[in-house]
């Protein structure tokens, strides 16, 4: 029961990052756009996420939830040490939320969308970057829950070269997941064009971005490359999402099959998360001085993990086929609804 | 203020916000599915314009309401991570359940809000009240949750561990289904009278009266129905929490002495030095008969609760007092609207009703916020009641006085912000749905 449970939580984590993701995306492209193409690119995302959107952000709900009720250390734990963090996160969240409907449901249309516009494109960058902060500092060994001072306890467990690393990172990932996805929404050749060039820009910066996490990390004591090649999986993860790159950058110039690209982009992110997670399986949090939070060891009691399969089990039977003939019927017709 | 009263504060902050939005996300869609309903009936337009206008409201409201849930399922572990080491696991279930049925809603709402005109008529229309019976669910599911920090179930307390954890029999405490009726009621009744309130004001001042006066029959009907039930699934809130929490009634009445056939003590300053209420109307007995049954039957005062033990008497009572009194105030003007209908026309025509219900448009959310207020201030000084105290649940991190300054910034603009696209939106009804004859 205990690997059902497991296995849901990465899978939320996992599809979080990808829809989610890309959400956040439509925000950090729409960032880096020039103002004559904004309206454009703004009413091609809305069209893309308008009805899919609130579900989206439902995997991170489900993801804490399994925390909370199945991991309670861990959720305690990383909630206590890495509490500033989580906050300034959540701030992203409210307001990126908000902003997003604001700005659609408003009745008068007017300066206001400036206002929300810019809410809408800051909390985009904000909330990836602090959740990539968030996700880096559970595994870079600085959380110290024994710390006595204020600093090395609730500071220093989150504000290091690594964890900056990540978060840009996160954010070029959710950038890139973004441009990949719209480019099948695009109507004309000319925007078809400009948001092909938007997802090879966003890929690079995610390998510059990959790169730096990989000097933070050497530079921070984290022994990441180590994680990464010391292991079959790992090794073979990594070498699977380079090979599907190469192909994914061959078939964006041959302007090839976009169900096929968005599936290779979300394929390499799949293995960027495999790989980081089973190095360290079933340690989830690593903290000072080598010691962990373990999703066995720090398990709830045995009836708490059954009955939270359970309801994983029955939740998933009714949204699964829900959200997916939502998204079917809206992706078989595109923008035409009001 | 010190980092234990700014989590406190935090949180009830939090709670007091999201309660709002909840409340609104889980009632509306159910007034839109009888407009809705009547439009596809009916063919007048004038309900599709009803259904379309509340229907921009309400994913307004559902947004907010779904962002301020998340930072709730967050600010758990950041403000009370002691508490929820220990109880995540045993009264996490309903908030398992609770993803699924938030998730469904969601997914509803997509469909609904983006449906129109896609899909087959009545399977947009269900699409609707799915999004209502979801988040029915979801708030029943919630306050399952809340139940059992009143009346904790399903594990054995011992020597400080929480043993033989059984999540079920935590979902299903003592207090889950008193609770939940009074709060479902509660948002029906808080959210009927402010849509019929705000149509109302419309219709007093003359704007798109054909379109507000269809709205505000849905909303008051609604509205009336539920205010008159809510005393009843009161009384059975009153005699569960007697028998539960003597402590929290006491604290509710200001009973400070355990006596037999116990007044029921209407206002009044409660005085805790010297254990009485000053200025208040005492009906002799009238305690004793509604928790009891009988008048004579004596009701646990606050003198049987150790000192350290006590609720803070003054909020609870007040509180109390405001609950009960708004919801008689919403009782009466709801039999008065009910009249109206069966017996005196004519008043509907007049301005006076309308005014009352213009004037009871804050009512309900201020009741639901008060009645929360006496079941949360109630419960102190227990976060899991007589097993943890809230004092050691908080979190180690200092500082927490400037997370709730910011937090509370941040809940007043986003309020004002609502507020506002409230306002816009009621004031372009004219140019977007109005189609009356008459114009």
């Amino acid at each position: 029961m205990i690997y059902i449970v497991i296995a849901y939580l990465w899978a939320a984590i996992l599809l979080y990052i990808l829809l989610g993701g890309a959400d956040f995306g439509a925000g950090i492209i729409e960032m880096f756009t020039s103002p004559k193409n904004k309206q454009y690119t703004r009413t091609t995302m809305y069209q893309a996420i308008g009805p899919v959107w609130e579900a989206n952000h439902m995997w991170l709900i489900i993801a804490i939830v399994v925390l909370f009720v199945g991991f309670p250390a861990i959720y305690t734990t990383v909630s206590t040490s890495l509490h500033i963090p989580l906050v300034i996160m959540l701030f992203g969240i409210i307001a990126r939320g908000t902003a997003f409907t604001f700005r659609h449901y408003d009745a008068v249309v007017d300066n206001m969308q400036k206002v929300y516009n810019k809410i809408f494109v800051y909390s985009s960058f904000v909330t990836p970057f602090f959740l990539g902060v968030i996700a880096a500092s559970t595994v870079s060994g600085k959380i110290d829950p024994s710390a006595g001072d204020f600093l090395s306890a609730y500071v220093f467990s989150w504000l290091n070269w690594f964890s900056v690393a990540v978060g840009f990172f996160t954010v070029a990932i959710c950038g890139y997941l973004a441009a990949i996805f719209i480019i099948g929404e695009t109507t004309d050749d000319g925007s078809r064009r400009r948001f092909i060039r938007k997802a090879k820009q966003m890929n690079v910066a995610a390998v510059v971005f990959g790169a730096l996490v990989f000097i933070a990390a050497k530079t921070e004591g984290i022994p990441l490359d180590k994680w990464m090649f010391d292991n079959v999986v790992g090794v073979v993860a990594i070498i699977a999402a380079l090979a599907s790159l190469a192909l994914l950058w061959y078939l964006l110039l041959k302007k090839g099959k976009v169900v096929i690209i968005r599936v290779l982009a979300g394929f390499q992110v799949t293995m960027i998360l495999l790989a980081i997670t089973l190095r360290h399986y079933p340690n989830i949090v690593i903290m000072k001085g080598g010691k962990y939070l373990s999703l066995v060891e720090h398990a709830g009691q045995e009836k708490t993990i059954y009955s939270l399969a359970m309801a994983l089990l029955l939740g998933s039977i009714l949204i699964l086929p829900a959200l997916f003939y939502l998204i079917y019927s809206f992706q078989k017709n595109k923008g035409e609804w009001h | 203020m010190n980092d234990f009263i700014a989590a406190r504060s935090q949180m009830a902050l939090s709670l007091g916000f999201h309660i709002v939005f909840s409340c609104i996300g889980m009632v509306m869609p159910f007034f839109m599915a009888v407009a809705h309903f009547l439009w596809l009936r009916t063919n007048d337009v004038v309900y599709r314009n009803i259904t379309r206008a509340w229907s921009k409201g309400v994913a307004i409201f559902f947004a907010t309401g779904a962002v301020s849930g998340t930072v709730l399922s967050f600010e758990l572990g950041l403000l009370w991570p002691e508490f929820m080491k220990h109880a995540g696991p045993i009264f996490g279930m309903p908030f398992s359940l609770e993803g699924t049925a938030f998730f469904i809603e969601a997914i509803a709402l997509g469909f609904f809000l983006y449906g129109w005109d896609r899909f087959n008529r009545w399977f947009h229309w269900i699409t609707g009240v799915v999004v209502g019976v979801s988040g029915l669910i979801s708030g029943i599911l919630v306050v399952a949750a809340n139940a059992w920090m009143n009346s904790p179930a399903g594990f054995d307390y011992v020597n400080g561990q929480y043993l033989n954890i059984d999540p079920i029999a935590a979902m299903f405490n003592d207090a889950w289904f008193s609770q939940a009726l009074h709060m479902c009621v509660a948002a029906f009744v808080a959210t009927g009278f402010a849509v019929a309130g705000i149509h109302a004001l419309m219709i007093v001042r003359k704007r798109n009266v054909h379109f507000h006066t269809q709205s505000f029959k849905i909303a008051a009907v609604f509205a009336c129905v539920a205010a008159i039930l809510q005393p009843l699934s009161g009384d059975i809130s009153a005699k569960d929490v007697a028998k539960r929490q003597p402590a929290k009634l006491a604290a509710m009445e200001a009973h400070y002495h355990t006596e037999a056939a116990a007044p029921l003590i209407l206002g009044g300053i409660p005085d805790d030095e010297k254990q009485e209420v000053k200025y208040a109307v005492k009906l002799p007995g009238m305690l004793s008969f509604m928790v009891h049954s009988d008048f004579n039957t004596p009701v646990t005062g606050l003198d049987k609760v150790p000192e350290n033990d006590r609720p803070p008497v003054a909020i609870t009572h007040f509180a109390f007092q405001i609950m009960v009194g708004l919801g008689m105030l919403m009782l009466l003007i709801s039999l008065l609207y009910f009249l109206a209908l069966w017996k005196k026309k004519s008043w509907l025509e007049g301005k006076w009703l309308m005014r009352l219900f213009v004037l009871a448009t804050p009512m309900g959310f201020i009741a639901v916020e008060a009645g929360w207020t006496v079941t949360e201030v109630g419960r102190q000084p227990w976060i899991i009641n007589g097993i943890m105290r809230t004092a050691d649940a908080v979190t180690p991190m200092p500082g927490i006085v400037y997370s709730f300054y910011i937090f509370t910034a941040v809940y007043i603009s986003l309020s004002l912000i609502v507020t506002f696209l409230l306002y816009r939106q009621i004031k372009m009804v004219g140019r977007l749905y109005d189609v009356s004859p008459a114009v």
